[in-house]
């Protein structure tokens, strides 16, 4: 047997992988196969699950409703499909956002002295000791009427003598926005710094001995080989904000629902674990399609993850 | 071509300040004139300064002091890219995201050259490195021969006024080195461009530079032909790391208008019809130095003059030579005795303990300066 082991190289692969194929079965492929069970089934007055086959949950998901205003059968409700938008659109905008913050920065430490880099981004990482929820709530410290931010700005503009009126800014779409972009920019900073580290700096110089100037070289030898580092960020990034709901939930109350929010509300408010599941399905769906025309455009960014 | 000189540095000082924050010279008042059309070599071991010198002709550097000319015209702080030389990367530094063909093209491209032109012009350069239907390969697809010549490919095709090359083959097995060598050569004698060559590899340098200049702690010690350069090394660095010597400590005892004697002390003995370099007085000490295989192994005292009798300590068989190592009154001296006959026949091999007789010719034996 364990001759055996020695000599096939299969063996060895079959066996490394063993542990994580259980655990991904257990935990993810199985409750995957349930969640989608329960998508089709319908809920019970007392919140419980009856299980048939009914593309309700979906339907409802995507507008159809009996429940409407002058008496018809059946309309359209854009209230789910205004929260997927929504969610969609703050995941791409977090992700734009995030992407022309990190760039720079990541430029930045990766063109310093070696001493220094190790010390920047050990700054970019000492955020993400604190825990996810704090720091939210930090954020709302600080964008709340009586918060840091409203009182620095009326102390300036008591001095100036401009009259003021606190911002309302929290639970706004905007401060959801700040929080998502600040919550993950160290996943996109660091991909991005592996990526632009790697780029021999004989490369610059090849560049500029054939003629580039500066703006040539980046955009044709920084910016295709960094490439992979702002992929894998994307995806680092992209992904989570789309599934997120904490952010949302304490930075946009009421007013900014996303599809985590929405899925979240269903297992816990509504007690209506189909609908729930239902909506956690098109989420995976809607984030896969995204995720596979980007990585079909741009690869995996697997040169970082490989070398 | 405006300018006799292709390039030329002049008086150029390049000072770095060291991790320990001292500044250092890496290339101290260096001078040299560079013809158009000539294969042009620096030699050096890492650190005496030629990549740093190369790296100012082609703009990546500064100097700190002094100017670098390019065809007459001096360079200041121009930057590289608006420079006529293009330069070879010791690590080829090849565009990994682009093709062969792309790879060739970015320097057309930055001039801005039309389409058909940057296609006839690349399908010749590749023509020219052999490696015509390569052109949609990665470099990664490549060998490090093939990669290699991709380099010099993206390099030339800008038809440069001088082609900068840092330890080209440094990378290469010794075989492909050698057929590279060659190839470099001809193709240079073929496009009648300056190549400036920097490498720490003697024989690379002697066989395909029309000069060379050996470098050493920033300094050129000695610029020259390769012939000049072997045979009349002027100083004793560039008779050490040049090939091998020995060396022998003296005084001169005697002087006339070209010739000079000297008496060795640590052999006891006084060689005598030496040519001398300008500027030696008598009574002066001086190192007498003798190339290995230009010392001459006789069985007995032929003629009297500058013959020594001595003890063999050591013989090895490297093939092409055998190299008998030899004692003469205490002074070590290595002799390289070509195998122009089989050493098949043990008798035909010195033993060790044997008594012979070396001989020096006066043209072959050179009196430098202690230094």
């Amino acid at each position: 047997m364990l001759q055996r082991l020695r000599e096939s190289k299969s063996a060895q692969g079959t066996l490394l992988a063993l542990p994580t194929t259980v655990w991904l079965f257990v935990l993810l492929i199985i409750p995957l196969i349930l969640t989608l069970i329960v998508s089709f089934g319908r809920r019970s007055p007392d919140g419980n699950v009856i299980y048939t086959f009914t593309f309700e949950n979906y339907t409802r998901l995507f507008g159809y409703s009996t429940n409407c205003a002058n008496g018809q059968p059946s309309c359209f409700d854009p209230l789910y499909v205004n929260i997927l938008g929504r969610s969609l659109s703050l995941a791409f905008n977090t992700t734009v956002l995030v992407i022309s913050l990190a760039y720079p920065l990541a430029y930045f430490i990766a063109r310093a002295h070696p001493k220094q880099r190790n010390m920047y981004l050990f700054m970019v990482l000492i955020p993400l000791w604190t825990n996810f929820v704090i720091r939210v709530y930090a954020w709302m410290m600080l964008l709340r009427k009586e918060g840091a931010i409203n009182i620095i700005i009326g102390w300036i503009a008591h001095f100036l003598h401009i009259p003021f009126t606190p911002f309302e800014m929290l639970y706004t779409p905007g401060a959801v926005l700040v929080g998502m972009v600040y919550e993950f920019l160290p996943f996109m900073i660091l991909p991005i710094y592996t990526s632009l580290e790697k780029i021999d700096l004989s490369l610059y110089e090849a560049a500029a001995d054939l003629g580039a100037n500066a703006i040539k070289t980046f955009l044709r030898v920084t910016l295709p080989l960094s490439m992979p580092g702002v992929v894998a960020g994307t995806i680092l990034v992209f992904i989570p904000v789309m599934g997120t709901f904490i952010v949302s939930d304490i930075l946009g109350g009421r007013q900014v629902i996303l599809v985590g929010n929405l899925i979240q509300r269903q297992f816990l408010d509504a007690r209506d674990p189909t609908f729930g599941s239902a909506a956690s399905l098109i989420l995976m769906v809607m984030t896969l399609i995204v995720t596979y025309f980007y990585t079909r455009k741009f690869g995996f960014g697997e040169e970082i993850v490989v070398a | 071509m405006t300018s006799e000189f292709a390039v030329e540095m002049r008086d150029v000082v390049k000072k770095f300040i060291t991790p320990e924050g001292n500044e250092m010279a890496a290339v101290d008042h260096v001078t040299m004139q560079i013809k158009n059309g000539e294969f042009f070599s620096m030699l050096g071991s890492s650190g005496c300064g030629k990549t740093t010198s190369l790296r100012m002709v082609a703009g990546f550097e500064w100097p700190t002091e002094g100017e670098v000319y390019i065809e007459g015209k001096a360079m200041g702080h121009t930057p590289p890219f608006q420079r006529k030389v293009n330069t070879v990367f010791q690590n080829y530094a090849l565009f990994q995201h682009l093709t062969v063909y792309q790879n060739l093209a970015f320097g057309l491209e930055m001039e801005g050259a039309k389409e058909d032109e940057i296609k006839k012009r690349v399908g010749r350069a590749l023509e020219m490195v052999q490696l015509t239907g390569m052109d949609r390969r990665k470099p990664k697809q490549l060998s490090g021969g093939q990669q290699q010549r991709v380099a010099l490919a993206r390099a030339l095709v800008k038809t440069p006024d001088v082609l900068l090359l840092d330890e080209p083959l440094g990378a290469l097995d010794l075989k492909l080195r050698k057929e590279m060598q060659l190839e470099l050569k001809a193709l240079q004698q073929q496009l009648g461009i300056t190549f400036i060559y920097v490498t720490h590899d003697q024989e690379e340098a002697l066989t395909m530079s029309d000069r060379i200049a050996v470098m050493s702690k920033g300094k050129i010690q000695q610029l020259g032909t390769p012939v000049e350069i072997y045979e009349r090394p002027t100083n004793k660095f560039v008779a050490d790391f040049i090939g091998e010597s020995n060396f022998l400590e003296g005084k001169i005892k005697s002087i006339s208008q070209n010739e000079a004697s000297v008496f060795v002390s640590s052999i006891n003995a006084e060689v005598v019809g030496l040519p001398i370099s300008k500027g030696l007085v008598k009574g002066e000490e001086v190192i007498v130095s003798i190339r290995p295989e230009k010392i001459h192994i006789a069985e007995k005292d032929a003629i009297n003059q500058n013959m020594f009798r001595a003890t063999v300590t050591n013989t090895v068989y490297i093939g092409v030579d055998t190299k008998v190592f030899v004692d003469v009154h205490g002074a070590k001296l290595k002799v390289w005795e070509q195998n122009r006959i089989s050493r098949l026949d043990p008798k035909s091999f010195y033993t060790v303990g044997q008594e012979v007789w070396l001989m020096l010719l006066p043209e072959n034996t050179i009196v430098l300066r202690k230094d």
